[in-house]
Order: structure tokens, then C-alpha cells, then sequence
């Protein structure tokens, strides 16, 4: 595979000493010719090689590795759909299915909440140090999940964590925050929201920056505060925007994988004793990789995938509407 | 950016104080920014205490002077400088080879004229919708068969090439590269990898550069697939040799706060240089989600 990899780089670098050769020049000619009628496609075939290789035919290969049962060092044998119908009786899945959902609505109504007043606020024209303010929002980003779950996990901790002792000084009571479906939800919700709401705000900034400001000065003038300023010429503004994030957030949500697996210390591949925190994912990989059920685990796999593509659908509907309704 | 200058008439004035920044935006803004840099510091001051000092409350907000010997534990429990090396050399190779293999399949899409053309580049945007990386297990199968298992290549190769990177370069080349000049160039004898290489490519450069960066950070922070098929410690990444430090708290708790400190300290120490050119990037589009 790197092998044809570099031979398509290899190919391309000969054409510029091609002026070098001593053949006779008829015949540099013609190879040459058809050497640059066949260079665009040798421009694109890295992408359509390793899409096919390593995207298309393994989500193809899906669907065929989740009618065996299937064990990567023994033996594999047809099962045909047993591996579903295990599926939408097992308790594991609709646990894993109820926290990856619970997951992603926790983490992201807020995150988007927040990125759209941040975007809002950052929208200011004369802010001095814009660019500054902009790349600390980013940082978040560029953290990794796994260094970002550790921290959280540190901070969440139910003995000596900073969040507890806030909440003691509250006079409230101790949270184990892995223990509970609810309360390690949170957490991780708390997790994916931080790494990604500056990332959003970028992008409601990037839409509110192509918002002529006369509509913002022309709604003042008619006195609209903030408020309705913010309700009534930004909202509308940013709908499209809005609707991408959401769609990306949910096929992120549904992908979630690194915060169960790091975040509950002792929770090792079910992120705790109930499951509490397990995700859609997390359980794939658990059946598969933790298991070797590989059947078992691509019947998680085409689920997602399903999910996914009702998704991805419901965003297309959205779409096509608010362009209809947006002259 | 700048309609205020003008002074006198009475719309500049109500332009005025629709443009002054309130107190209280500098307020809010100074919450955003602890909010998102704290995690980080509290990593690092972490990884600067030892145990006793981490665990104890109310918490020390200030580093202590533990860094050295708790990133020499660091070292000693796992390979890390391996795997320092190891993230770099693929972070690296994947952010070089999106920046010029995306650029070099943009440029065929948006100057060179081939039968199929439309057609190839409308299955390159619909490929954006495929959830590939749901099928990790084939993947694995794929790689064992390869014998690429517990390699690096298993985490680069996939990641050359993008189709959202190639939709990327397609649209800035067709901007940039003027369709006369190319003309000219030909003209002149120029074979069409000259053309690409001698003029297109330098012409789209920030671009990809931003391309690459972004796939560079990816890759620096990519974790399911790497965990997947990366088995043994030296050939860990730093991501995965933080959740291998995680495993062994025993030693001590701030380990895995040190290494996610040492691992992210790198791109830290890049996003000082390019974070304008990321935030840019992202504004103008270059998602990677």
C-alpha cells in the first residue's frame, strides 16, 4: 500500500526530467504524451486508492463481518442475523444507546448556548486583542481528549477533586461523579463541551462577521436592545451555521470514545461496574477488541452507521428548509 | 472594519455606540478565557506538586517543584520519548501529505480537463458523508492482512489524503491559478507537474500550510484508531502512552497529568506560532470536524 503510494510519487517525479532522456525524440514524445494524459488521473488516484481500500470496503466489509460469529485468531461461521437480533435484546446496547444520547444532548445544547453568546460578544468591533481572545477560546481544541479527560477526571474526583471542594463550600454534598449514569454523564459532557465550544464560537463568529452591521445599526436604531438584537437579526442570521453544528456534533456524539474509556480510573472497557458511562462506541470496541467478538461488534458498527445516516438525512431536510425559507 | 472615522454626521455617532465595548464584555470575555485555558495550567501545576500536595484542600493553585522528577517517572515507566518520536513522525507525515496530496488531486480537479472528471470529483464531496471510521473492525482485519498491525504506517497511510482537504485546495486553486499563466507556462513547455509544482502549488501555499496544520493537530491528538493497532509500548504514540501511564497510578497520581502535560506542551509551543493561521483557517471554512 505505501509501496503504491510511492510509486505514484515516483511516477510524477521522472515527468520533470523527462527533457533529460537520450531516446530518440519522436518516441520521448510520445511517451511523454501519454505520460501527461494519464498525470491528472495519477493526481487523484491516492485519494480513490485508500478510500477504497481503507474506507468504502471496510464499511462494506461491516455488514458481511456482522452475519458470523467471528473471532480474529479462531474460527468465523455464518450466523445470519443473529448477531441483531442479540443486539436489540441485549440491555448493554440500549445502556450504551441511552448515554451516548443523554451524552450528547448534555454536551451540546449548552456548548452551542455558550459559543453563540461568546460569538456574540466577540462580535464587538472595536475589542482590542480580538486575535488573542479568538486563539484562547482555541486552545481547548488543540488539547487532546485523552490529556483533556485527565484533567477533567482530576478535577471531578470525588475525594480531593477542585469541583467537591466548591461544592463543599456550597454546603453541598460529595459527588461521586462515576458512580452514577447521571452524574458521570456529566462529567463527560462537561469534558466534550469544553474542548469544543471555542471551535463553535470560531465558526458562529466566522457567520456573524458576514452579517452586514447596517442590520445590526438599523435595529438599534429602531430601538432593539441587545437582547432583541441578539433574538432577532442574530439567530436568524446564523441558522445555517447552526444546523452544520449540530449535525457534526451529533456524528461526533455518536463516535465517542476516549472520555468513558479515561475518565472513570477503575472503570476499565465498561466505564464502571453498571456501565454507567458506557458509550456506543466504548461498546464496539469492548465486544470486539476487548472480547473478540468481531461479529458481534459490527452489528454495534452497522447501528452507528444507521444512526448516522438517519442523521445525516434529517440535517439534509433542515437544510434544503432553511434555504427555502431564506430567500 | 473602520466606519467610525468620519466624525459629524449623526449615523457615525449612533455607529459609535453601537461599536463601544462595555465593561462587561471584558469581563465575560476574561471568564471565556479562564475557563479555557485553566484546565491546562491545573495540568501543569499538577505535574509540578507531588501527591500530597495535589490531593490537598483547598488546592494549591501554584506549581511546586516536582516537575523534573515527575517527568523523569514519566520516562522511566513508559517509552515516552519513543513515543514523542513516534507521534511526531506521524503527525508529521500525515500533515505534509494532506497539504500535497490534497493540493495535487485539487489542482487536477480544478485546471486539468480529463473524461470523468465531474463525475470523480462528485463522488470525492459525497465520500465526505461516509462514516468510515465506524468500521474500525474491517479496518483491523485489513491491516492484520497487510501485516501492518502494531506499525505506523497503520496510523499514517489512512491519513494522506482527505476528501474535504481536496474539496479545500480545489477551491483555492481554482481562485488563485490563472488560467493565462498556465496557458503560458505550457507554452513555454512546461509539463503539467511542473505546472503544479513550479507554479500552483507556491501560489496556494497558506492554504495548504493551514491544511496541514490541521492535520497535523488531528494526528498529533488521534487516539480510537492508534489504540487499535498500535500493541506494543515502543510503538505507542503519546496519546496512547498517556492512557499506559494512567494504568500504572500506583507509581503516582500526577504520572498521568505530567504526561498529558508533556504531550500537549509540543502542539502548545505550535499553536503559539499558528494559532492566528488556525483561527483564521477555521473562520474561513477549513473545518475538521
Amino acid at each position: 500500500m505505501s509501496g503504491k503510494v510511492t510509486a505514484v510519487t515516483t511516477m510524477l517525479g521522472p515527468a520533470t526530467a523527462a527533457e533529460n532522456t537520450t531516446r530518440p525524440t519522436r518516441y520521448r514524445h510520445i511517451q511523454q504524451g501519454v505520460r501527461e494524459r494519464l498525470a491528472p488521473y495519477t493526481y487523484v488516484a491516492p485519494f480513490f486508492l485508500l478510500f477504497f481500500v481503507f474506507g468504502l470496503f471496510p464499511l462494506l466489509f461491516t455488514f458481511y463481518v456482522a452475519l458470523f460469529e467471528w473471532d480474529p485468531i479462531g474460527e468465523h461461521h455464518y450466523v445470519g442475523l443473529a448477531n441483531f437480533s442479540q443486539l436489540v435484546h441485549d440491555p448493554r446496547f440500549w445502556g450504551a444507546l441511552r448515554n451516548t444520547f443523554s451524552i450528547w444532548v448534555l454536551s451540546t445544547v449548552p456548548q452551542l448556548l455558550l459559543a453563540l453568546g461568546m460569538a456574540h460578544v466577540l462580535n464587538h468591533v472595536r475589542l482590542r486583542a480580538a486575535t488573542l481572545f479568538r486563539m484562547s477560546v482555541l486552545v481547548p481544541y488543540i488539547t487532546s481528549v485523552a490529556a483533556t479527560t485527565i484533567v477533567f477526571a482530576q478535577l471531578f474526583d470525588r475525594d480531593y477533586g477542585m469541583l467537591n471542594w466548591f461544592l463543599q463550600l456550597l454546603g453541598l454534598q460529595h459527588v461521586d461523579f462515576t458512580a452514577s449514569v447521571w452524574a458521570s454523564n456529566i462529567m463527560i459532557a462537561v469534558m466534550v463541551a469544553w474542548r469544543w465550544t471555542g471551535y463553535n464560537t470560531l465558526l458562529y463568529l466566522a457567520s456573524l462577521q458576514a452579517v452586514p452591521r447596517e442590520l445590526f445599526e438599523a435595529a438599534a436604531a429602531d430601538g432593539a436592545n441587545g437582547w432583541k438584537q441578539f433574538r432577532h437579526v442574530t439567530i436568524p442570521a446564523l441558522r445555517p451555521i447552526i444546523a452544520f453544528t449540530v449535525v457534526t456534533s451529533t456524528i461526533g456524539g455518536l463516535q465517542i470514545f476516549t472520555e468513558p474509556l479515561l475518565a472513570n480510573t477503575v472503570g476499565g472497557l465498561t466505564c464502571g461496574a453498571a456501565r454507567q458511562c458506557q458509550t456506543l462506541t466504548l461498546f464496539l470496541y469492548e465486544q470486539a477488541f476487548g472480547r473478540f467478538h468481531f461479529g458481534y461488534g459490527a452489528a454495534v458498527g452497522v447501528a452507528l452507521f444507521v444512526m448516522t445516516v438517519i442523521v445525516s438525512a434529517i440535517n439534509y431536510l433542515l437544510v434544503t428548509r432553511i434555504r427555502s425559507e431564506r430567500p | 472594519m473602520n466606519p467610525t472615522r468620519s466624525t459629524t454626521t449623526p449615523a457615525s455617532r449612533r455607529r459609535r455606540s453601537v461599536n463601544r465595548v462595555p465593561r462587561v464584555v471584558y469581563a465575560l470575555l476574561g471568564v471565556m478565557v479562564l475557563l479555557s485555558v485553566f484546565p491546562l495550567y491545573w495540568m501543569f501545576v499538577v505535574s509540578t506538586t507531588d501527591s500530597a500536595t495535589a490531593t490537598s484542600l483547598p488546592p494549591h493553585v501554584l506549581p511546586g517543584g516536582n516537575f523534573l522528577h515527575l517527568a523523569r517517572l514519566v520516562f522511566d515507566t513508559v517509552p515516552f520519548v519513543r513515543a514523542l518520536i513516534n507521534s511526531l513522525i506521524v503527525a508529521t507525515t500525515i500533515g505534509v501529505g494532506q497539504a500535497v496530496l490534497s493540493a495535487l488531486a485539487g489542482f487536477a480537479f480544478a485546471k486539468l480537463s480529463f473524461p470523468g472528471r465531474n463525475a470523480l470529483f462528485l463522488f470525492v464531496v459525497l465520500t465526505m458523508t461516509v462514516p468510515a471510521q465506524l468500521a474500525v473492525i474491517p479496518q483491523y482485519l485489513i491491516m492484520s492482512k497487510l501485516g501492518w498491525v502494531d506499525t505506523l504506517q497503520a496510523v499514517i497511510v489512512p491519513g494522506l489524503v482527505s476528501a474535504f482537504g481536496i474539496f479545500w485546495m480545489r477551491q483555492h486553486i481554482s481562485n488563485t491559478l490563472d488560467d493565462e499563466l498556465m496557458h503560458a507556462a505550457r507554452v513555454d513547455g512546461a509539463t503539467t507537474w511542473q505546472i503544479f509544482w513550479r507554479i500552483a502549488f507556491p501560489l496556494v501555499r497558506p492554504a495548504a500550510l493551514v491544511l496541514g496544520l490541521f492535520g497535523f493537530v488531528y494526528a498529533w491528538n488521534d487516539f480510537l484508531w492508534p489504540f487499535i493497532v498500535l500493541k506494543s509500548p515502543e510503538r505507542y504514540t503519546v496519546q496512547i502512552a498517556i492512557k499506559a501511564l494512567q494504568n500504572n497510578r500506583d507509581i503516582d497520581l500526577g504520572l498521568a497529568m505530567s504526561g498529558s502535560f508533556l504531550a500537549t506542551l509540543p502542539l502548545l509551543v505550535l499553536f503559539a506560532f499558528v494559532g492566528r493561521r488556525l483561527v483564521q483557517g477555521i473562520m474561513e471554512g477549513a473545518f475538521k470536524g
